[in-house]
């Protein structure tokens, strides 16, 4: 029997092209590239992400990756129907990647998020994309890091929502410009995260259902202190009523561009590329592929003195090339 | 006690559910109802009315005047009911989410009847909860909605004291799947939300008054025995929750007062005849024991499964109704069950089941906050039903067993045994509201929907004299709806798949397909995806929930994104989220318009991908709906969910290229 012919939409150069001149359309097809396990398409996809790459685009992408996380029932996806409002009233183009964390134990996903971001049909300005976790728990799927990474060539906001706390939240603290917690009032789940250290800190901390009045105010004091023992004070904490009288909403967009404008972009972002290598890299190769590495730590240093402006595959690449030869 | 009464009972009260088209030509189907013999009305309101939009809206093209009467303002309420007086009728309106605007438009066409409110009897369904679970007309989110609800107790209550201002609603539990312990226990969780929001907003000394008015709207399917004891054991519940909850003490108030439709759900498009046993069957469930007998009885047509019933369809079943009360002996006994060790049983282990079950939502925090635990409970239970009927576990005449069938010379008309609605209506009331809108004084409306929307946002004023000052005024469904939205927030309610259990196991059918699923995934690059939409203002999400449970269950990632999207919407999703596939499900006999306009939106944005249907589609329009590019139709006969998917799955392999199974 004669293989597949290859069902995937694939020019990965010229989605690359479409994307450095902005034309947000091209999103759908990047996805369905980016998702595919095909085997023919992996060069495709390898060309589309050296396309977008910081060496191709002679500087890191300039859409700002926002990572929106928390505990199930907080509220996250009312909220950012409050956000993509915001920003598409200040004219910002919005790609949100939704990142279902649904039981992957018969196959399939149920995914519904979309439906609770109103938007009009006909603005090109709003992306909207869902994706079912990877298998591994809460987990992203790997696609995720490399769309969110290519789509911000083109939109002027990416946003990633999962449901944390897990695996997820980890991932998406690695590959977001800045991350927003979400917590809704009477969860004490997140802060005992904090404290203990399983959720790493986020950049702007957001208290949900202001409405409920005095009980919104106290969770928002709680979680002020527990940051402060932390020694965090510069985490921001955000207030936010996502139903009528909406609040609070413009005051988060100021803190996610306030901290982004404070923190090292590059850095975070060339970090992220490195990490995902590597984690591409065992996923293929295994422990004895990290073992030919010399190690965990030993191939996070060698990364580290590799050219900034690489690519994910061209990391991965390199990675097959050192263990083959090592 | 005797066995015979010593004078017979008078009988229920006999209506027909009905409206279409226009408010002039359900005006006269009206007439020669009661000219037939009906006792009281029953207004089906069209869902660009029930769901709070005008004839020109976007979200309204293709439902106007389809499943009911469409009533944008006053001077469609006045026309609807002209020439009917409103002192001796009386009306039930099943209206939910704008039922204080058509309670106010009903105020303001008596009022030019020269009938005072006061006169007024009968009924405005207004059951928000079961909206959320089952029928999908809300309109504002869950606590302003419960405040209209009770906004509207405490005026009838005082003002239209022989209105029913609520039908809890069991109905539509049962339509969406619920066994009979949930119908009773989610019923009367529902109940007392509404009565704790009303405690808050009238004064101690009238909760007896109010409970008083609190009646409810049931089922009844053909397992008529154990439903009639659903009913008994309904009124057992009431009366304590009146004594206990409420210290209600006069017996008369605490009675169990219902009106009911009987099951639509069980009603089949294969061999439709059958449906007039079923129906009869069922009429006995709710009138057989005199202790726990309806009220008020609407039935259902034979041809529901089929299309919208004609006028010679609902004059068979009120004739149903008219021989059992008038020809059998039934209303000369009292109770017949009574000292029935079964009957007795029956009622003990549904009221045991019932009482655990409630304890289960007051743990969720009540039938508020508990929508979403219930909406999971349902769709589980719907779905342990197909496959029941799947296995041939339950029986159902002519759909799963003895198939073989003459051919039904009830289908043969030119009309294909089913009414169908002329598409120059919508045009006409498009014309017709903005002609309103012309004529009125714009000063006089702006300034009522002013004075609203300040109500709407206070926090303790009643919403209904704003409201009927509105409806004098002119204003028209969509603005009234309009206002309150902007001050309510909009809503979406809860779809129940995502927390529906996933199945694991199953036949080998199952599994063989999961594989095939698999197979084509890998061969596709991606798993399959489907994205399973509901066009239009239709809220019956039921059958496609199952649908979206299913392709889960069986391996496909699905987006499903609730009731209530427009083509353009529908087709941006399909677009953004790279589906291989598109499902659409429609109920309310839309589908010649919005079908094809999903369709063009889709060919708009390039996206090429099988599309497939199902709902209540006659079989004349399946053959234009596959010209018109539809791949697949699927009506109620096609029963078999497994069945679907396997044609979705192989939709898919053709349309990807993907080769067929080795």
């Amino acid at each position: 029997m004669p293989p597949a012919p290859p069902t995937h939409a694939g020019d990965g150069d010229a989605l690359a092209r479409r994307l450095r001149e902005h034309d947000r359309s091209a999103a759908p097809q990047v996805l369905n590239l980016l998702e595919s396990r095909a085997p023919s398409a992996r060069p495709q996809a390898d060309a589309l992400l050296r396309g977008v790459s910081p060496a191709a685009l002679g500087a890191e992408a300039p859409g700002h990756v926002v990572g929106v996380t928390g505990p199930p029932g907080g509220g996250k996806s009312t909220l950012l129907g409050q956000l993509v409002r915001a920003w598409r009233d200040a004219g910002r183009s919005v790609a949100v990647l939704a990142v279902d964390p649904s039981s992957r134990r018969t196959g399939g996903a149920l995914l519904g998020d979309r439906a609770r971001i109103p938007h009009d049909p006909r603005d090109d300005g709003v992306f909207i994309r869902s994706t079912a976790a990877a298998e591994r728990l809460g987990g992203l799927a790997a696609s995720t890091s490399a769309a969110a990474a290519a789509l911000a060539a083109a939109f002027d906001v990416v946003v990633v929502e999962t449901v944390g706390v897990g695996q997820s939240e980890t991932d998406v603290a690695e590959l977001a410009d800045t991350v927003a917690v979400v917590v809704q009032p009477g969860s004490g789940d997140t802060l005992q995260f904090l404290k203990s250290g399983i959720m790493e800190i986020p950049d702007v901390l957001v208290v949900t259902k202001a409405d409920l009045g005095d009980l919104a105010l106290r969770a928002r004091r709680d979680v002020a202190a527990a940051l402060r023992s932390l020694g965090r004070r510069e985490t921001a904490v955000v207030a936010v009523s996502s139903v009528p009288p909406v609040s609070g909403i413009d005051e988060l967009v100021a803190a996610l561009d306030e901290r982004r404008a404070h923190s090292d972009v590059a850095a975070r972002r060339v970090g992220a590329r490195r990490a995902t290598a590597l984690a591409e890299f065992a996923a293929e190769h295994g422990e004895r592929g990290v073992r030919a590495l010399g190690g965990r730590r030993a191939a996070q240093r060698w990364l580290e003195e590799q050219d900034a402006a690489a690519d994910v595959p061209a990391l991965v690449a390199a990675l097959e090339a050192r263990a083959g030869s090592g | 006690m005797s066995h015979r009464l010593t004078e017979r009972d008078k009988p229920w009260m006999m209506r027909t559910y009905a409206g279409h088209s226009t408010a002039a030509a359900s005006n006269a189907l009206y007439r020669s109802n009661l000219a037939k013999g009906q006792t009281g009305l029953s207004i089906a309101f069209d869902l660009p009315t029930q769901t709070g939009y005008d004839p020109d809206d976007e979200l309204a093209r293709g439902e106007v005047g389809k499943v009911g009467v469409p009533v944008a303002h006053a001077g469609d309420m006045a026309a609807l009911l002209d020439g009917i007086p409103l002192d001796r009728m009386n009306t039930s309106m099943t209206i939910n989410a704008t039922a204080a605007w058509l309670l106010a438009l009903y105020v303001v066409t008596a009022e030019a009847q020269g009938v005072a409110q006061a006169e007024l009897s009968g009924t405005t369904q207004n059951d928000i909860i079961k909206e959320f679970l089952a029928r999908g007309t809300y309109a504002f989110p869950p606590g302003p909605s419960m405040r209209l609800i009770a906004d509207m107790i405490a005026y009838t209550v005082e003002e239209i004291p022989k209105w029913n201002p609520i039908n809890i609603c069991s109905y539509h539990l049962q339509e969406a799947g619920a066994t009979p312990v949930q119908e009773i226990a989610y019923a009367m969780s529902n109940a007392i939300a509404v009565l704790d929001a009303a405690r808050e907003r009238v004064p101690a000394d009238r909760m007896a008054a109010v409970f008083a008015r609190i009646s409810f709207f049931v089922n009844a399917g053909v397992r008529f025995v154990e439903e009639h004891a659903k009913l008994r054991a309904m009124a057992t519940l009431w009366e304590e929750l009146g004594r206990e909850r409420y210290g209600v003490t006069d017996p008369k108030a605490l009675r169990f007062r219902y009106g009911v439709q009987v099951n639509s759900l069980g009603l089949t498009e294969a061999q439709p005849e059958n449906n007039v046993q079923r129906i009869v069957l069922e009429a006995l469930a709710v009138t057989l024991g005199r202790n726990a007998r309806a009220r008020a009885i609407q039935l259902p047509a034979w041809n529901e499964a089929l299309g919208l019933p004609r006028p010679w369809d609902q004059q068979w079943s009120l004739r149903i109704q008219q021989v059992l009360a008038y020809e059998t002996d039934l209303l000369e006994y009292p109770d017949i069950f009574e000292g029935s060790k079964v009957m007795d049983a029956l009622v003990a282990e549904l009221l045991e089941g019932a009482r655990a079950e409630m304890a289960v939502v007051a743990e969720h925090g009540g039938a508020v906050s508990g929508v979403d635990y219930m909406k999971a409970a349902l769709v589980d239970s719907h779905r342990e039903r197909i496959r029941r009927i799947e296995d041939g576990e339950q029986v159902v005449v002519g759909l799963n067993r003895f198939t073989e069938s003459e051919a039904s010379p009830l289908l043969e008309g030119a009309d294909g045994g089913i009414m169908t609605v002329d598409p120059a209506a919508e045009a006409q009331q498009v014309e017709a509201v903005r002609a309103w809108r012309a004529a009125r004084d714009p000063a006089a409306v702006d300034a009522a929907l002013a004075e609203l929307a300040r109500v709407a946002r206070s926090a303790g004023e009643n919403i209904m004299p704003a409201t009927i000052a509105a409806a004098r005024a002119g204003v028209t469904t969509g603005e009234w709806a309009r206002t309150l939205r902007d001050a309510f927030g909009e809503f979406r309610a809860p779809t129940g798949v995502g927390e529906a259990a996933a199945a694991l196991d199953g036949s080998a059918e199952l599994t063989a397909l999961r594989d095939e699923v698999d197979r084509v995934s890998e061969a596709l690059g991606r798993r399959v995806k489907i994205l399973v939409g509901k066009p239009g203002l239709d809220g019956h999400s039921n059958g496609a929930e199952q649908i979206a449970v299913r392709a889960r269950d069986v391996g496909m990632d699905v987006v499903y994104e609730g009731i209530r999207l427009t083509p353009d919407q529908i087709a941006a999703s399909a677009l953004h989220e790279g589906v291989h596939v598109v499902g659409l499900s429609i109920l309310s006999g839309s589908h010649r318009e919005l079908i094809p306009a999903v369709l063009d939106a889709l060919r708009e944005r390039g996206v090429d991908v099988p599309v497939v249907v199902g709902g209540i589609i006659p079989e004349a329009d399946v053959e234009p709906l596959k010209a018109a590019g539809v791949a697949a139709v699927y009506t109620p006969k096609d029963f078999d969910i497994t069945r679907i998917m396997q044609d979705i799955v192989r939709l898919v392999a053709e349309r990807g290229g993907v080769s067929a199974a080795a």
